[in-house]
């Protein structure tokens, strides 16, 4: 623990964020504006989200941070020890086991029960930006539901590549009201929006925007009659758990081509293995975890992602 | 004049314009503007740069509120209407084209998706449908149609400018609005451009204002003509009464300066 105050934000402060929150759950998919401070990272790092998560963070709370699915990237690694360190509060890295989920482009795959927060980090909330740069305009068709716009940047994916190419932050509709920017995630995890029992909030910290979901809330992906909207993944398993309706990441394993699919959620991934499945190229995860020298797919061990990726290398996760 | 769109026999005014005034500070923008627009009517506006036309225009179409005055379309006070219903009008039933087509078109969208805009604003939701109905139309301004995909920016000024009378006509609107359609065209496309627009006006029975200051267009298209000078209106009457009979000095001046080739 630190000389920072709880959470590392001021009361007033946290309090400011709290009505933000509770305005844009009343008002499902709203953008509300909220005056975001400076946080100690730069923008695009997370600074909305991580707002978000310190006006939630409660002594007893049990956060996990994931990054494109994966709980040992840099940028999860940090914030879970920024967090760790000015809140002091218990991390996790199971899904099931946290209390609050900050994320950055992914919904987990094990399913979000009752009482747990989703806290999305969000780099452009406006889903009207690119094809109106005005803002007041573009408030002006949320305010008066002017949705027409949304379906031309649909109408233009097909017209040039036969289908909607729109592959992440593909906008919603919220409760047949406000269309919404999902932020980044996979088009794969749209649905998983609709009807969640856990508490979804959005944090834009340069933008200065923060808008929500509450439980259950009806979430519909914009599309066209005759093209309708589908989750689309890689069509694979996952390399080494063997899942087969997981999202997957693709990655190039040496220069002559060589690549692998794993699960992008690095802890569904690993309580599978845990639990026994094995993909094509997996092994026993008792002797999959972290390894000093580095290997490729076919020597059969393979080092954390992060490690695989270039990422930070830091796997102290758990251990406060 | 044969070549001219029949007018319609209807009785009741489509938009009625009641002391119109719009004022920039202490400057005239349009004053005390009165007239009534018939279904299936064409009416011109001429004047030279700076007399209110363009004010008068904006004020019509709700682009500019005006100071005083009071305009009905259709029976309904426009100018009281919520912001809601008005801009629903605004993509149905009426229609503005701007002289710069770059004003009017959404230069970073296809042609295709430039004149499906407007149908995906009142709810169609069928691709084919929408893409179906936009080739229809850009044949109807003479767009070839493998340029359906093709981004405006590409396309030469009188095609923006016929690609914009598309996107606006799509939704089979029943008042026009035209800013100088033919503004900044050369004379052989602007011919082309007033011969289509001549065409669409009589087959579809529009409603058009058309503010222009070039009375070769007015002479063609409009049935009725007012001529503005200084934000007021100082003449108006049948375009062929108002332009071989013109009582006003300023419109003797107007008329007397086209230059005769």
């Amino acid at each position: 623990m630190s000389d920072y105050n709880f959470a590392y934000l001021d009361e007033q402060t946290k309090r400011m964020i709290r009505r933000a929150i509770l305005k844009g759950i009343a008002v499902p998919g709203y953008q509300v504006p909220f005056a975001s401070r400076e946080m100690p990272m730069p923008y695009g790092w997370g600074t909305g989200g991580v707002q978000v998560t310190a006006a939630c963070l409660v002594p007893e709370d049990r956060l996990k941070v994931i990054d494109q699915g994966a709980d040992d990237t840099t940028n999860a690694v940090s914030i879970r020890k920024f967090f760790q360190r000015t809140a002091g509060v218990a991390v996790t890295e199971a899904t099931t086991e946290a209390t609050i989920i900050q994320t950055r482009h992914r919904i987990p795959e094990t399913p979000l029960t009752e009482g747990q927060i989703l806290v999305y980090q969000v780099p452009i909330p406006e889903p009207l930006r690119f094809l109106e740069p005005r803002e007041t305009e573009t408030r002006k068709m949320h305010e008066l539901e002017e949705y027409g716009l949304m379906h031309v940047k649909l109408y233009e994916d097909i017209a040039r590549h036969g289908q909607i190419a729109t592959a992440y932050a593909y906008p919603v509709k919220v409760e047949g009201r406000y269309v919404m920017d999902p932020s980044p995630i996979p088009r794969f995890d749209n649905p998983k929006l609709s009807g969640n029992c856990a508490i979804q909030l959005f944090g834009a910290g340069r933008e200065q925007r923060i808008y929500a979901l509450p439980p259950f809330t009806k979430v519909v992906s914009l599309d066209f009659d005759d093209h309708p909207f589908h989750a689309s993944k890689a069509p694979h398993d996952c390399d080494l758990c063997g899942a087969k309706h997981s999202y997957l990441d693709e990655v190039i394993t040496d220069d002559a081509g060589g690549r692998m699919f794993v699960c992008s959620d690095t802890d569904f991934c690993s309580g599978r293995r845990t639990a026994g499945h094995i993909g094509r190229l997996g092994t026993d995860p008792a002797h999959s975890r972290p390894h000093p020298s580095p290997t490729n797919a076919e020597g059969g061990s393979l080092p954390p992602r992060g490690e695989r990726m270039g990422v930070g290398a830091h796997r102290q996760v758990g251990s406060a | 004049m044969t070549l001219m769109p029949p007018l319609s026999t209807t009785d009741t005014p489509l938009l009625q314009v009641d002391g119109l005034t719009k004022r920039y500070g202490s400057r005239i923008g349009c004053l005390d503007v009165s007239f009534d627009l018939f279904p299936g009517e064409v009416l011109g506006i001429v004047g030279e740069s700076g007399s209110g036309k363009s004010t008068l225009l904006s004020c019509l179409a709700g682009h500019l509120t005006p100071d005083l005055g009071r305009v009905a379309y259709d029976g309904r006070d426009t100018l009281t209407m919520a912001e809601t219903e008005r801009r629903r009008l605004s993509r149905t039933d009426w229609a503005y084209v701007h002289q710069n087509p770059r004003d009017g078109l959404r230069m970073g969208v296809s042609a295709g998706g430039n004149v499906g805009e407007r149908l995906m604003a009142v709810g169609a939701r069928h691709y084919g449908g929408i893409r179906d109905k936009a080739s229809d139309w850009l044949g109807r301004v003479e767009i070839a149609a493998d340029r359906i995909d093709d981004r405006p920016t590409a396309f030469s000024g009188g095609m923006q400018q016929r690609l914009q009378i598309a996107r606006n006509l799509v939704t089979g609107p029943r008042l026009v609005f035209m800013d100088e359609p033919t503004g900044g065209l050369d004379v052989s496309v602007q011919a082309r451009l007033l011969d289509l627009l001549r065409g669409l006006v009589r087959d579809l029975g529009l409603s058009v204002i058309i503010v222009t200051h070039d009375l070769a267009v007015v002479r063609l298209l409009a049935h009725r003509l007012m001529v503005m000078k200084g934000g007021r209106v100082v003449e108006q009457g049948l375009t062929d009464q108002v332009l071989d009979d013109p009582q006003h000095a300023y419109t003797q001046l107007l008329v007397s300066s086209v230059l005769q080739v």
